[in-house]
């Protein structure tokens, strides 16, 4: 199971021309943990959902290559698409309850993608699958399951908000996940809690796992390796455990802007981006 | 409570319906202070924040702002002196106003002048280049929605900000961006903050008092100092950070 991406390019059209948001920017990932880090707007969410090519409508997109498991994603049809997402390939996107349905409670949201992504789900009968759900919500640390999967995401915290939308995206079993920014709502506890969930998850079942992230010290610790985005480029891949011997000096400039629990920064450093990292 | 305090909460409680979500909290912050909150997700942070803000008016206790006895019922200026940057910033922007209307309907509710020079001088505060001035918020990122979140509440000159996860949108460089002005903006203006966020370095940088929630009530208060140092008294706390340490350690 491999996911490929070969000089993709994302562009969307504005008065003054178009503008490239993604340029060239390859990937290749297997079953592994793979880190995409980088600044803000430099491409990180466009360039995962391009894989389920879940773009915006006005978004212009070539690849030399994208493919899923040998799937040409550009000219997959839609039908399918439907087939890879959700139950080959989960999502976890970035705003959790602009994500989820507001007229569905978390349990029938979790419910619906276990019945329709699992071998006998179809067949299962209700009750299963609420039970199904409330199980999930179980291992993703939500500490009473019967009630949350009872309320509507408006009633739910952030970080419950966040588990829900994985526990549904872990319901189908995907042979891929792309988690952006999955734990930022979490506390420390229970995002080592799902973090241990996912890790499992890759070594037991052989998952690919692509975790987008802010946290540097997470993403240094948990993944195996690590992409850094700047202004829609790759700048720089390492093995994760290196990163604190990264060379490019955009990855060196945000390990210095790190404030720490044990050394206290009166005024943390700031970036001084060079424009010779964007040309 | 003492005259120079900005927030005085003493024993509030929030419940919806069955659930009781904040079970007496109290704390105060001076004037000009930060007070940062931690703790379990769930353990009513946001309720918190959301009570005090007015957005929920289910609640029991004593608030006070600058002196003011609280209600339920908040005056026009109650909403111009105190602003609020939510958790999920789809929360703080309708999806149907450009940038522009969001950072100018504050200015306009509250008959604030200046508006064009104000809104240049509010993206530049939080790093956002003016070429994003006219679009939606689904044509932003998510951090690139989170700063126009913060500005937007910078643009009333409040005297006090509740900032629920401000920055967890934000990739370090911004952070740090954001996190400078934010304390630029106090030093400056003696702005009153309440953070919220699961970073305890984050909370340890802004804020010199922490308070830790678990399952809706406070259960510890602690000085960012004696976090850093490992002088913590509730287990939570204890654990919270030793969580975060061992991932700086490596
Ligand atoms: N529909 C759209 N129209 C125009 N520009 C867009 C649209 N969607 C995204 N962009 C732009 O594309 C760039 C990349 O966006 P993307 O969401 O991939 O960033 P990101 O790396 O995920 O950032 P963040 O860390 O802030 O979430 C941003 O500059 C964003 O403003
Ligand atoms: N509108 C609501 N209706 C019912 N229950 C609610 C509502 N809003 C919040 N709750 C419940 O109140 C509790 C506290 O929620 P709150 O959002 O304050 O948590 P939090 O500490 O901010 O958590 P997080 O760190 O995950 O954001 C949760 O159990 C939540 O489900
Ligand atoms: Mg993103
Ligand atoms: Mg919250």
């Amino acid at each position: 199971m491999d996911v490929i991406i070969r000089n993709l390019r994302i562009a969307f059209p504005t008065p003054q021309g178009e503008s490239l948001a993604v340029r060239d920017v390859s990937m290749h990932i297997g079953t592994e943990k793979l880190g995409i880090v980088g600044e803000s707007g430099s491409g990180k969410s466009l360039t995962a959902r391009s894989i389920l090519r879940l773009l915006p409508h006005n978004a212009r997109i070539t690849a030399d290559e994208l493919s899923f498991d040998g799937i040409d994603i550009q000219r997959a049809s839609e039908r399918q698409m439907r087939a890879i997402r959700g139950r080959r390939a989960g999502l976890i996107m970035q705003d959790p309850k602009y994500s989820l349905n507001p007229v569905m409670t978390a349990g029938q949201q979790i419910a619906e993608a276990w019945r329709a992504h699992r071998p006998n789900g179809a067949r299962a009968s209700h009750r299963e699958a609420l039970q199904a759900a409330e199980d999930l919500l179980a291992q993703v640390q939500i500490r009473d399951p019967k009630r949350v999967a009872g309320a509507y995401p408006h009633e739910l915290s952030g970080g419950m908000g966040q588990r829900v939308m994985i526990a549904m995206m872990l319901a189908p079993d995907p042979e891929v996940l792309i988690a952006d920014e999955p734990t930022s709502a979490l506390d420390a506890t229970v995002q080592a809690e799902i973090l241990r969930l996912l890790e499992d998850l890759v070594s037991r079942r052989g998952m690919a796992l692509i975790l987008i992230s802010h946290d540097l010290p997470l993403v240094s610790h948990f993944c195996d390796r690590v992409a850094v985005m700047y202004a829609g480029r790759v700048v720089e891949e390492l093995q994760a455990g290196e990163l604190a011997r990264a060379t490019h000096p955009y990855t060196r400039g945000l390990l210095d802007c790190l404030p720490t629990l044990s050394h206290q920064k009166l005024r943390l450093p700031v970036l001084v981006r060079d424009p010779a990292w964007s040309a | 409570m003492t005259t120079a305090d900005m927030i005085d909460i003493r024993d509030l409680r929030v419940r919806f319906g069955t659930v009781e979500a904040v079970k007496g909290v109290s704390f105060a912050v001076a004037r000009g202070a930060s007070f940062g909150v931690v703790g379990e997700s769930g353990s009513g942070k946001s309720t918190v924040l959301r009570a005090l803000s007015g957005l929920n008016p289910a609640w029991t206790g004593h608030m006070e702002i600058a002196g003011q006895t609280l209600t339920r019922q908040r005056s026009r200026d109650f909403y111009r002196r105190v602003q609020m940057v939510f958790q999920d910033p789809y929360g703080s922007l309708h999806p149907r106003q450009t940038v522009d209307r969001a950072l100018s309907e504050p200015l306009v509710v509250h008959g604030i002048g200046d508006i064009e020079a104000r809104i240049v001088r509010g993206l530049a505060e939080v790093a956002l280049p003016p070429t994003i001035r006219f679009r939606y918020p689904h044509q932003l990122s998510g951090g690139q929605r989170q700063r126009v979140a913060i500005a937007r509440a910078l643009m009333a000159e409040p005297e006090v900000l509740l900032l629920d996860e401000p920055t967890s949108a934000l990739d370090v460089s911004v952070q740090a961006e954001v996190l400078n002005l934010l304390s630029d903006i106090q030093a400056r203006r003696g702005l009153t903050y309440v953070m919220v966020s699961h970073n305890l370095a984050v909370v340890a940088h802004l804020c010199a008092m922490v308070g830790v929630m678990q399952g809706g009530e406070m259960v510890e208060m602690i000085s960012a100092d004696d976090l850093r140092a490992g002088r913590t008294k509730h287990p939570h706390t204890t654990e919270l950070r030793t969580l975060s340490t061992e991932l700086e350690e490596a």
